[in-house]
């Protein structure tokens, strides 16, 4: 990924801020410029809490070259607990424990690098909550 | 003007190697690593896993301690030996992710083990001179013994962040004295380019550790008028589970007073993050009034002491994010030589 | 609008074809659809390819094929729409016949998919999906339609056997279609053994990587004497979009784009479901024919495993999906599939599709889906 492309997105991949409709309350992540639910077009930008669920998951195991070294990994569609879903790996547990609905937190993690000398790129991934 | 650390927290990687398992690969003998350094195992970072990384974690777990708004903080200082560029900064990426950009200071320190403890003290000391409302020290580490070598044996990852502040309602700990003790000793360095750091042996030790480590405690208990046994808990740089014991006996601790600090022989040595996690670990416990000293070692070398005094808002706090022991214990896998020398790059992969 | 019809269709076989460049698979494919309709020249032509770019490192086929097919100065246009790049590049054709703008048009697609490795072809791929927010994380296409899966499991209690029982079942039409790439029988057992990709799903749950292409001819309905070859009319024509990434859908258990587009479809043909003799469908993995049959209102939500396993989609059930082959068998060329669904389905209507021919089909489906449903593409077919 150029390094612009990551940049742009920091306040999302780094803070994990999103945006809700002023009209209808729809929280968008990322944030857009129209909502998708009543066209409104003024957003109230947050940052969101680290917390969610998961809505369903895999295990990839052939991944593409970018993302060979960390294969096999789980990956989830997680359900943000203030509204939004998102894609994720989720890391840090054997793959046996994952299950639909099981709670998650999104932690910071390397999320890729451009070979060993390239730009690393981070952002957050998720990890199940056991408190 | 008391200023003090108004904010702590700590992160540690999930995965676990034990001594065992690195001498079974090597030959060694795992028992002289477990008796005659008291380690036992260590931690093991991930793939995704950087200095940076276990900076971000442990600088929110200070900032949900701490209560304040990330805008105020007008430091960041990130020390470690294992920053994953050579050149561009650890710091802003920290930064940035907690939200205290761009009305900010951010610098980078390496100093071996010692690059911890060297941010909290210039983020205190420019709270102290007023040129900051709050300013964060953290010291972090994902650092690299050679395959083999001595230090594979203890060479982990983890990291802490200390937000230093000088107002009185959140304060956790006020700094009451501070002394560094600094030499030319050349006992372990990393050129370059090179991976893997080098060492001098058996004159890590005396020379090296002891002399450095006495002397800055030596030197501030004098400083501060104050005895041994006025303190509850003393933490040092724990680059195995045998040094700490020895310096404080030394100096004339008991093993009480560096118990609760001394987290090497389960955790590892996490290098820069070293003394500082052991100082979360303490302060997760202790009562206020308690008086606490810290004195860290990096190699090259020098230390830097601090004496606290715990306040009564430690017990408010200490819940508002995990607990260093929890951080520890709880949530751990356990990785075999195979994964973790994956995990730690150690295999040679074909070039892409 | 005028009725439009499709007059000639051609096909090569499907494959790893290594001595073959992109436009000699797309040229010979097209001149077999020109001499089936017995025309040696076009008024335009489209051509459905998802990333020549990222595959061949060639763009701009519109050009090239026109060029190498012997049509140079005529308008031909590359269409895009990942996966669904035939079945959109063969609307564009319809509506420009429909039109009345030219009479004589090619529809076609191609994809060389073999000179890159698997990793690089992997990521080709991806990029039909939401690069930014799904990609980003190690997302393949496998991946997104493997989480369909586990949710509709979830949901309706789809099982392990009733994914494995689509591919048997395509693997088996496929032994019958001389241009399929893999002709072979695959059992339940040997589907739920193979190699894990993203699970639940294996490696035979999996459309293969596969060098292709597909071309038809359409013109006006009321030219089709003309011509030699019986038409096939086209009567229906339905797109539709839907959020690029996954994780933006409600309901991950059904895919509202095949919904949509089919409604269209429906509507403009004036069919409805049980109007269907045959189906060709986008069976890009086991679940996405399951899905896409709910979708699509063949099958109740969550009727579309069962009905799988109990052989109701056969090629002697109660609706035959994928006699060719599918995706599955047959190949997924990605920029050549949903050509190919027409293909077929002109084959069948004209009953010419030998062993695997259903019997009495008058009208026919074939539904194309790019990504993992963010477009689709639903065309009805009639016999004449």
């Amino acid at each position: 990924m150029p390094p612009a492309r990551s940049w742009r997105a920091y306040p999302q991949t780094y803070r994990l801020e999103a945006a809700r409709c002023s009209k209808c309350g729809k929280a968008f992540f990322p944030p857009r410029l129209v909502c998708n639910k009543c066209n409104g077009r003024q957003f109230e930008h947050f940052e969101m809490k680290h917390t969610g669920k998961v809505v369903t998951h895999t295990i990839i195991r052939t991944p593409s070259d970018e993302f060979s070294g960390q294969a096999p990994f789980a990956l989830g569609i997680i359900q943000m607990d203030d509204g939004p879903r998102l894609t994720s790996q989720i890391v840090d547990l054997p793959f046996e424990e994952l299950r639909i609905g099981m709670p998650v937190r999104l932690e910071f993690r390397r999320i890729s690098s451009e070979g060993e000398a390239g730009a690393i790129h981070y952002g957050h991934k998720a990890v199940p909550v056991r408190i | 003007m008391v200023v003090g650390i108004v904010g702590y927290g700590a992160h540690i990687p999930r995965r676990r190697i034990k001594v065992e398992d690195i001498a079974k690969v090597w030959g060694a003998d795992a028992a002289s690593y477990k008796r005659g350094l008291e380690l036992f195992q260590k931690s093991v970072p991930a793939l995704d896993e950087d200095t940076i990384t276990l900076s971000v974690e442990a600088a929110r777990n200070a900032l949900a301690r701490s209560g304040i708004d990330p805008k105020d903080i007008g430091a960041v200082y990130v020390g470690s030996e294992s920053h994953p560029y050579a050149v561009k900064p650890s710091g802003v990426t920290v930064a940035e992710a907690i939200g205290a950009t761009p009305d900010c200071h951010c610098a980078d320190f390496e100093f071996a083990c010692k690059a911890g403890s060297e941010g909290m003290f210039v983020a205190y000391g420019l709270v102290k001179a007023g040129l900051i409302k709050y300013g964060m020290g953290i010291g972090a580490d994902t650092s690299q013994g050679a395959p083999g070598d001595a230090l594979e044996y203890s060479a982990a990852a983890g990291a802490a962040a200390f937000i230093m502040g000088a107002d009185e309602e959140r304060m956790i700990a006020t700094v009451d004295e501070t002394f560094s003790f600094m030499t030319d000793t050349p006992d372990f360095w990393r050129r370059e380019h090179q991976f893997y750091p080098a060492h001098g042996g058996r004159f890590t030790g005396e020379p090296a550790y002891f002399r450095t480590v006495t002397g800055a405690a030596r030197g501030i208990l004098e400083k501060s008028n104050l005895k041994p046994e006025d303190f509850k808990y003393v933490v040092f740089h724990q680059p195995n589970g045998k040094f700490p014991k020895r310096a404080a006996k030394i100096l004339g601790f008991s093993f009480e007073q560096i118990d609760v600090g001394r987290l090497v022989p389960w955790l590892g040595n996490t290098y820069s993050g070293s003394s500082p996690i052991g100082l979360t670990a303490i302060l997760d416990v202790a009562d206020p009034g308690d008086r606490i000293l810290m004195c860290s070692y990096g190699s090259g070398a020098g230390s830097d002491a601090f004496v606290f005094t715990v306040r009564d808002r430690v017990r408010e706090v200490r819940d508002l994010a995990p607990r260093t022991r929890w951080l520890m214990d709880e949530n751990v896998t356990y990785v075999e030589y195979g994964e973790y020398a994956k995990m730690r790059r150690k295999i040679r992969l074909a070039e892409k | 609008m005028r009725d439009v019809a499709v007059i000639g269709v051609g096909m090569q076989k499907w494959g790893e074809l290594w001595e073959k460049s992109t436009r000699d698979i797309f040229v010979e494919s097209a001149l077999l659809a020109m001499d089936d309709a017995g025309v040696d020249s076009l008024d335009a032509m489209y051509i459905g390819s998802m990333s020549p770019g990222l595959f061949t490192s060639q763009e701009h086929l519109g050009s090239v094929m026109a060029d190498y097919l012997g049509q140079k100065s005529i308008p031909s246009t590359r269409v895009e729409s990942a996966c669904a790049s035939g079945g959109v590049a063969f609307r564009m054709a319809f509506m420009e016949v429909a039109s009345g703008m030219h009479d004589i048009v090619l529809a076609g697609g191609v994809e060389k998919m073999t000179d890159v490795g698997g990793g690089d072809a992997t990521h080709a791929l991806a990029t039909a999906a939401d690069m930014q927010w799904e990609g980003v994380q190690g997302v393949t296409f496998p991946g997104l339609y493997a989480m369909m899966a586990v949710a509709h499991m979830d949901k309706y209690g789809t099982t392990r056997e009733q994914l494995a029982a689509v591919a048997v079942k395509n693997h088996h039409n496929g032994t019958m279609n001389p241009r399929a790439q893999f002709r072979m029988e695959i059992t339940v057992e040997g589907v739920i053994n193979s190699t894990k990709v993203a699970d639940p799903l294996n490696i035979l749950d999996c459309s293969p990587i596969t060098d292709g292409a597909a071309a038809v001819i359409l013109v006006p309905a009321d030219m089709v004497k003309k011509f030699k070859k019986p038409g096939v009319k086209v009567i229906g024509s339905g797109h539709a979009t839907d959020t690029i990434a996954l994780h933006d859908r409600e309901d991950l258990t059904t895919l509202s784009a095949v919904t949509e587009a089919a409604e269209q479809a429906y509507k403009m043909s004036g069919k409805d479901t049980k109007d269907i003799d045959l189906a060709e469908v986008h069976d890009c993995f086991t679940i996405a024919e399951i899905i896409v049959s709910e979708s699509l209102g063949l099958f109740e939500r969550g009727k579309g495993g069962p009905a799988a396993e109990v052989g109701e989609t056969s090629l002697k059930g109660r609706i035959p999906i994928n006699a060719s082959g599918g995706l599955k068998s047959k190949g997924h060329p990605v920029g050549a599939t949903g050509v190919a669904q027409i293909v077929e389905l002109t084959e069948q209507l004209r009953g010419e599709a030998g062993d695997r021919q259903v019997s009495s089909a008058r009208v026919g489906l074939a539904q194309n889906m790019g990504g993992s449903g963010g477009s689709s593409v639903v065309h009805i077919l009639e016999v004449m």
